[in-house]
């Protein structure tokens, strides 16, 4: 594989770690955002949510509130009902007997969670909106409320839907390998029970929409916050009954969705009807109070999970048993996550012979549970990374011996697991060693145990992974019901002045493509990077896509502009070969040059043949005009990246309080495009992660109220409690994508939660203290500390 | 968060702002906002107007005043941390201005309307309390001046009449051998105080010769820790005494902490003594530093 090097190679574009060409606009403040948009006639939307977590609606009296200043309309669930479907749940897990109810854009008889929609009010100006939602009285009869997923799964709990019976939206399971005969011959068996607790995804950018309906022509124009802009075309047009060649979605600049923008939500439909019903432009933009009901939350797993292995540590079966709360009503994609993305990933980066889990996706009355950063891989990980850790912990051997004796040895093409996955490429060893170097493990260990002699308590945590991401083949999406295809599609254009548009179905919201897909074109074709322009997030001047989510964008969508790409390095040869008079297997590129091998100075600039190419002068027989191409990628298996992470921290025994040292993150994506921006997106996922493990929860109350409804009480991570994060990473590329990429954007969240986890762990073990519960905020780790003194 | 309609008015004197204020009932006090305006987009708070009193150029400002500083209402926490006077004669203040929220909290938030609010979590009243300082509350009539200890009466309520406006606070200064400090527990998402212990000591000869404590957060309002005073007086300055000291703030507390989904009220209870014994030693440190 090594070449000698003799000079030092060229600096290419692809690999180089240049500036976001998004940062300018965005740091300055000028980017437009969907709440920036304002059209002539245009009238505001605020929608009445509800305070009960759940009740029957008797009456809704809307006189005052109609009579109100500005007031253009108010709408109920009565009016809408009829005119607009029920929100689809677009994943419909097969052989899991699922049962969807129906989710309505606007509550008729009966709300489910608080901030379940009511009503919504029309105004000229958004405080006039506001003001008369204040005058809407709505008699509601209240019911009980049940938030625990587990207790809301047991005989007796309040009862959501009718079509639920038990609450259970459905039961789905994952068994691969002997699992019974694993637990009986095992000489050790570790049970843990994890709460994976809710958390709100907090995008920068509250959801929002605006919508124009044109009655004289029946078109509809939706200015939406999303991460996927052609579903939501795709699903707008499937409640509304506007048809698709009418629609046009327009996600501008997205402030973030970290899984949060995928699915639509109530606000999104109740904006477009108003519209349709007012045949005038109506804007709706999230408070951020509502935010924190309205819009998706994540995780929210209880998980009753159990390891068995031999003496030596040696790992022969997983078996868990998982609670994972819907909320109200299944989301978009909901029951795909704790099922696909999560049980299919049990076996991480270990060879485990038999694994079982089963999986009840659960209503509750809260607010409904979508994809969050990681989705569902962090809940999978974590649980490993636990119970490897409890093992270790059982039979008395250092943590990372016990993960050593159980790797997946490194494999280059292909690698199948009991989940009945198949691995892409794998060097998990790798991975650990380089994260062991940089931390110095060794060393780590002798001065844990100096601090301790002198009454301080370090920890040292590992935490290993492997993910599932580049969604993902769509016979597979098919398979396993997801409503849609997953492929993902580029054109690239060439004008005739050489410069270079690219069109794109993904739909960056801050991960960078704009810059990175300039940068692949850039390296396939030698033009520069300044050249080439990224356009996305328009349905109206996109190609089709499915959108931004699960690592996919770069892995599928950026494999369908490399084909793209070279199938216009193709053209260029051809018509080179033309144009120089020369045969086509003559024709050689190098630095963006096509020439006759062996005569460089007989050669055509990229930017010579766009020019002939968009001319047409003179074409070869049967050449069409123009140089633009597209392509249209299904990935032939999806891509999984993987790496290791060590967190170091300190934690004050008299109050319990968590100081993260260091962290160290070793992350494999495969071939890096640009590994500036591999560091940005590993950055922001492992702090989101540490905000799961250190302070983020929503909490509800046994009446379904939401306590930690503010960023007052809900605590995301800040810079001033965070260690520099020491990025490393080794690469080890994707057989099977064109680029050898994998993914990046969650990965730093799936790993760290558990680093962190289990590095506080390790620094109690004075106090043999084996679980506590996430976040471990400094009361629950103070209380622990002071059983593990009593003990 | 949208606030419901109300009148906005400027006042650019204290005569114009009581005035204003006779003419308004209900009206509202408007000075950095961070309190304030929370509560109108969160409509808790609907009042008919709200007097602006940015514009009243007489209530800013850091001077000496005899023994003490007189810090004007509108000064702001950045301010108040930034004040080289504040911070060598009262350390405490300036290390609790220092930790109120974040930059934006501190740069518009003001030490007048954080003690006219007197949010039971807020750092300031702690310190204030602690170092024996005084409020001057002016009314139509003229001025009074309230002792820190006697201004809180409760959770969000204060001895302040409704027609009266906080012009400033006199804090005393501390002297050579005197240090003060304030450390807190700081909520992970708000930064408000779930626990803040305040210490002013005086070290003679090695002994804590005068000591004053205050403990806020955990309770309806900041309180001065009378016992944990009286068990350090006269006690040699080091880690063994401060935590016995420290240990009897239990006494101070009685029933009445509070606690959260975040906090437990036992949890709380067990951190002060572990805050105030921080607050002790920081405070000597800095006396034997003077
Ligand atoms: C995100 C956030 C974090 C915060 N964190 C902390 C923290 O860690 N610690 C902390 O102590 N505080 C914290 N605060 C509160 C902050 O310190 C506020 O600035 C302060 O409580 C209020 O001061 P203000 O000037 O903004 O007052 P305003 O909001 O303008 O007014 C508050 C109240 O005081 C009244 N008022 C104002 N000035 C006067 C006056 N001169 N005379 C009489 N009444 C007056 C007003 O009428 C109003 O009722 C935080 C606030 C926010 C928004």
């Amino acid at each position: 594989m090594s070449v000698a090097a003799t000079a030092p190679a060229p600096a290419r574009v692809f690999g180089s770690g240049i500036r976001r060409r998004e940062d300018p606009r965005l740091l300055t403040g000028t980017a437009l955002y969907t709440a920036d948009f304002t059209l002539p006639g245009q009238a505001y939307a605020a929608i009445l949510r509800s305070p009960h977590a759940h009740a029957r609606i008797r009456t809704i009296d809307t006189a005052r509130a109609k009579a109100a200043p500005g007031v253009v309309a108010v709408f109920t669930g009565a009016d809408s009902d009829g005119v607009l479907k029920p929100i689809p749940c677009a994943w419909l897990i097969p052989n899991s007997n699922l049962k969807t109810a129906p989710y309505r854009p606007m509550a008729t008889d009966t709300v489910r969670f608080v901030g379940d929609a009511v009503a919504v009010v029309v105004a000229d100006s958004d405080h006039q909106a506001y003001d008369a939602l204040e005058l809407i009285d709505v008699d509601y009869a209240p019911l009980p409320a049940v938030v625990d997923p587990q207790k809301a799964a047991e005989a007796g709990a309040p009862h959501l839907h009718e079509e639920a019976p038990g609450n259970i939206a459905f039961h789905w399971t994952v068994a691969g390998g002997d699992i019974d005969a694993a637990f009986t011959s095992a000489d050790v068996v570790v049970r843990d029970r994890i709460v994976q607790q809710r958390l709100i995804p907090t995008a920068m950018e509250p959801r929002g929409a605006l919508a124009q309906y044109v009655p004289a022509t029946g078109e509809l124009t939706l200015w939406n916050t999303t991460q996927n802009p052609h579903i939501v075309r795709f699903i707008m047009s499937v409640v509304t009954g506007v048809p698709e060649d009418r629609l046009r979605v327009i996600a501008p600049e997205v402030g973030g969705g970290f899984g949060s923008k995928i699915p639509q939500i109530q606000g999104d439909f109740i904006t477009v009807f108003c519209a349709m019903q007012l045949g005038r432009p109506v804007k709706w933009v999230e408070t951020r109070s509502e935010n924190y009901v309205s819009t998706t939350h994540g995780r929210d797993h209880v998980q009753e999970v159990e390891l068995a292995a031999t003496t030596d540590g040696r790992i022969l079966g997983v078996r868990a048993t998982v609670w994972a709360g819907m909320g109200g009503y299944l989301s978009t994609a909901a029951p795909g996550i704790p099922t696909i993305l999560h049980g299919l990933m049990l076996s991480g980066p270990y060879q485990i012979p038999a694994i079982k889990e089963d999986v009840y996706g659960v209503y509750t009355t809260t607010t409904p549970v979508e994809a969050y950063r990681g989705a569902g891989r962090p809940e999978a990980t974590y649980m490993l990374e636990r119970l490897v850790d409890l093992l270790a912990d059982e039979i008395k051997a250092d943590p990372v011996e016990v993960r050593r004796r159980n790797l997946i040895p490194p494999f280059e093409n292909g690698h199948a697991v009991a989940t009945g996955l198949t691995y892409d490429s794998g060097d998990y060893q790798g991975a650990l060693d380089t994260a062991l170097a940089q931390i110095g493990y060794d060393n780590l260990r002798t001065e844990q145990a100096a601090a301790r002699a002198k009454g301080r308590y370090i920890g040292i945590g590992v935490s290993m992974y492997v993910e599932i991401c580049g969604l993902g083949p769509s016979q597979v999406a098919g398979a396993v019901g997801f409503q849609g295809g997953l492929w993902e599609s580029a054109i690239v254009r060439f004008h005739p002045s050489g410069k270079v548009h690219v069109f794109v179905g993904i739909s960056p919201h801050g991960q960078g493509e704009e810059t990175t897909f300039a940068q692949v074109v850039a390296d396939e074709l030698g033009v520069a990077v300044t050249d080439v322009k990224v356009v996305h997030g328009d349905t109206e001047n996109t190609p089709m896509g499915w959108g931004t989510y699960g690592s996919r964008a770069t892995a599928v969508g950026g494999a369908a502009l490399a084909i793209a790409t070279r199938k216009i390095k193709e053209k260029a040869r051809l018509l080179t070969s033309h144009l120089l008079e020369a045969a086509v297997e003559d024709i050689d590129y190098a630095d963006g040059k096509f020439f006759v091998r062996g005569s460089p100075d007989k050669a055509k600039t990229i930017q010579d043949i766009a020019l002939m190419a968009n001319v047409a002068w003179n074409l070869p027989q049967g050449m069409e005009a123009g140089l633009e191409a597209s392509s249209f990628y299904d990935p032939p298996n999806f891509t999984y990246p993987f790496g290791t992470h060590i967190a170091v921290v300190e934690v004050d025994p008299e109050t319990g309080h968590v100081e993260l040292k260091r962290y160290v993150a070793v992350d494999d994506c495969g071939r890096q495009i640009n590994p500036t921006i591999v560091e940005g997106q590993v950055h922001g996922g492992v702090v989101q992660g540490i905000g799961q493990a250190l302070w983020e929860q929503a909490v509800y109350d046994q009446n379904g109220q939401l306590l930690t409804g503010s960023l007052i009480d809900y605590a995301i991570p800040r810079a001033d409690l965070l260690p520099d994060i020491d990025v490393r990473s080794t690469v080890t590329p994707s057989p099977h994508h064109p680029l050898g990429v994998k993914g990046i954007g969650e990965a730093g969240t799936i790993a760290s939660t558990a680093a962190v986890y289990n590095a506080v762990i390790d620094a109690l073990e004075p106090f043999t203290v084996r679980s506590i519960q996430m976040p471990l905020t400094p009361e629950r780790v103070w209380r622990a500390i002071t059983a593990g003194k009593g003990a | 968060m949208f606030a419901a309609n109300f009148e906005y008015l400027r006042a650019t004197s204290l005569a114009e702002a009581h005035r204003l204020l006779a003419a308004n009932p209900g009206a509202k006090l408007l000075a950095g906002g961070h309190s304030l305006v929370p509560l109108l987009k969160l409509r808790l708070a609907a009042p008919p107007a709200v007097i602006d009193i940015g514009p009243i150029t007489e209530l800013r400002g850091i001077a000496g005043q005899g023994d003490s500083l007189r810090i004007g209402a509108l000064t702001t926490h950045a301010a108040v941390a930034a004040s080289a006077e504040v911070r060598t004669s009262a350390a405490a203040l300036a290390e609790a201005a220092a930790g109120v929220g974040d930059p934006a909290v501190r740069n518009r938030g003001t030490i007048g309307g954080n003690i006219a609010h007197a949010d039971p979590a807020s750092d300031l009243p702690t310190v204030l309390v602690a170092l024996d300082a005084a409020v001057v509350a002016v009314g139509p009539k003229g001025e009074r001046t309230i002792p820190a200890a006697e201004f809180f009466t409760g959770i969000m309520t204060t001895a302040l009449r409704d027609n009266e406006i906080v012009a400033a606070v006199v804090v005393p200064m501390s002297k050579r051998g005197v240090g003060s400090a304030y450390v807190k527990f700081a909520h992970p998402a708000s930064r408000y105080a779930v626990v803040g212990a305040a210490a002013r000591v005086a070290v003679n000869k090695g002994t804590c010769a005068e000591v004053q404590v205050a403990v806020g957060g955990l309770v309806p309002h900041a309180r001065r820790a009378s016992a944990v005073e009286r068990a350090l007086t006269g006690q040699p300055a080091e880690a063994a005494s401060f935590q016995a000291a420290a240990a009897r703030v239990r006494e101070d507390l009685g029933g009445d902490v509070n606690g959260d989904v975040f906090a437990s009220a036992e949890y709380r209870a067990a951190m002060a003594p572990v805050y105030v014994k921080r607050a002790l030693a920081a405070a000597a440190a800095r006396a034997g530093l003077t």
